[in-house]
């Protein structure tokens, strides 16, 4: 990458608004370029001033009182003050209180809260996304499962499956230890073309399970399964089709697979 | 019914509307430049949102009641200050390369708050916004695009040029002693 192509990128960077490949690119120029490096920590340094609380107006009480005020009354006690000037008439509230609260809760607990496996499937992504940004997806790097598996030996307590799927397309280049959900996880990495693809394995009690595909996130596809009281995720920008035709390969038990 | 339904709204309004008004507040204090203004712009503008409350049908009530904010904003300004500066012409004058700002290396620990307030308020109103919604609200560059009305290609620019600006200004004032 040259300065002036790596110019227009480095605000985009800041704001997290790059695509991993491009961010990896700019990265590596940062590391290399002075000039450059300067302009990215002065504009960091920017963001930093411009994110001082004491910048940050805060609304007064007073104008909060008006707002409120000239709301129709939420609650039958209220009366309506004098200068609320709405078209619609004011008449007495019919409908119980507490199931307006009722409602307005399950509308912010429904609109708040994800689920356990919507939890998950973010830290996975999360996972996923540091792999490729800190340039480390392997702690082994090997396309030889026969390297790779022992190499788990002793870092937890369960040995993971490990496959190689050259044969299918799905290379294995490597492994590492990574951290999903509280725990140590096997992370095993696999490519197609120029997309990678994360592995997550870990122990757990979870009856068997067929591989089921959850919602994309952040542009990333996820595929889960439970086999032989083991959790696998697999995630990758591969499209929803191929990541599912790597997890049937590498979920089909095949003879001669360790 | 429809009377039943003003408390009810009142109730949601207040719950997933209001808690966002130091943000309407904050955008409308760095739009219209001083406390009375911004109060005028931010109340209107949270009646507007209440008014068309039983139409938002979206997940973030904060995008939603900041871009009522800001079209608020920009019908208050026409009425009322006519003769504001609008950024179309300090775009293209600041479509000269300026490799200054980063001259030297900027230091935020000597720059007083007072100096960054000065500079960020002496920027076009539409640069300013752009910067209070990425900085301050962490907006993302379509939520920003979508507030505004603006390509995201346009968003990006004047974002950069107004960091750009930013850091001219506040170059000395980061170096005490060593001008750039």
């Amino acid at each position: 990458m040259t300065c002036p192509e790596a110019k227009p990128l480095i605000d985009p960077y800041a704001d997290g608004e790059l695509d991993v490949s491009v961010a990896l690119a700019l990265e590596q120029h940062l590391q290399s370029c002075s000039a450059c490096a300067l302009a990215w920590r002065n504009l960091q340094n920017l963001k930093k001033t411009l994110k001082q609380d004491t910048l940050y107006f805060s609304a007064p009480e007073e104008l909060r009182q008006r707002i409120k005020a000239e709301l129709p009354s939420p609650s039958p006690a209220k009366t309506i003050p004098p200068r609320a000037a709405w078209p619609w008439n004011w008449i007495s509230i019919t409908l119980s209180g507490a199931f307006a609260v009722c409602l307005a809760l399950l509308l912010i607990v429904t609109q708040s809260r994800p689920s356990a496996e919507q939890q998950l499937a973010q830290e996975i992504v999360s996972s996923h996304v540091r792999s490729l940004m800190a340039g480390h997806a392997t702690d082994v790097a090997s396309t030889d499962q026969h390297t790779v598996k022992p190499w788990f030996n002793g870092k937890l307590d369960f040995s993971p499956p490990v496959r190689d799927l050259a044969a299918e397309d799905f290379p294995l280049i490597g492994g590492r230890l990574d951290y999903v959900a509280g725990r140590s996880v096997a992370a095993l990495v696999f490519q197609r073309h120029q997309h990678l693809i994360n592995l997550f394995v870990w122990r757990a009690t979870d009856a068997d399970s067929k591989p089921t595909s959850v919602p994309p996130r952040q542009g990333y596809n996820l595929i889960h399964w439970s086999h032989a009281e083991m959790v696998f995720w697999a995630v990758s920008d591969l499209n929803a089709k191929e990541l599912m035709e790597f997890v049937q390969n590498f979920a089909t038990d095949k003879p001669g697979s360790p | 019914m429809v009377e039943v339904d003003d408390h009810e709204r009142s109730r949601l309004f207040e719950r997933t509307v209001l808690p966002h008004l130091d943000a309407a507040y904050n955008l409308a204090r760095w739009l219209a430049g001083n406390d009375h203004d911004a109060q005028d712009v931010a109340q209107e503008a949270s009646l507007r949102a209440f008014r068309f409350f039983a139409n938002f049908r979206g997940e973030n009530s904060r995008a939603w009641l900041l871009t009522i904010v800001r079209n608020t904003f920009y019908t208050w300004l026409r009425k009322n200050r006519p003769r504001e500066k609008t950024v179309e012409i300090t775009e293209e004058a600041l479509d000269i390369e300026d490799s200054s700002a980063n001259a030297v290396a900027i230091h935020p620990q000597f720059a007083d708050a007072d100096a960054v307030r000065r500079a960020l308020a002496e920027l076009p109103v539409e640069f300013r916004e752009i910067v209070v919604l990425r900085e301050m609200e962490g907006f993302s560059y379509k939520e920003i695009a979508e507030a505004a009305e603006v390509p995201i290609g346009t968003v990006m620019s004047r974002l950069a040029r107004a960091r750009k600006l930013l850091q001219k200004r506040l170059a000395p004032e980061f170096n005490p002693g060593g001008q750039p």
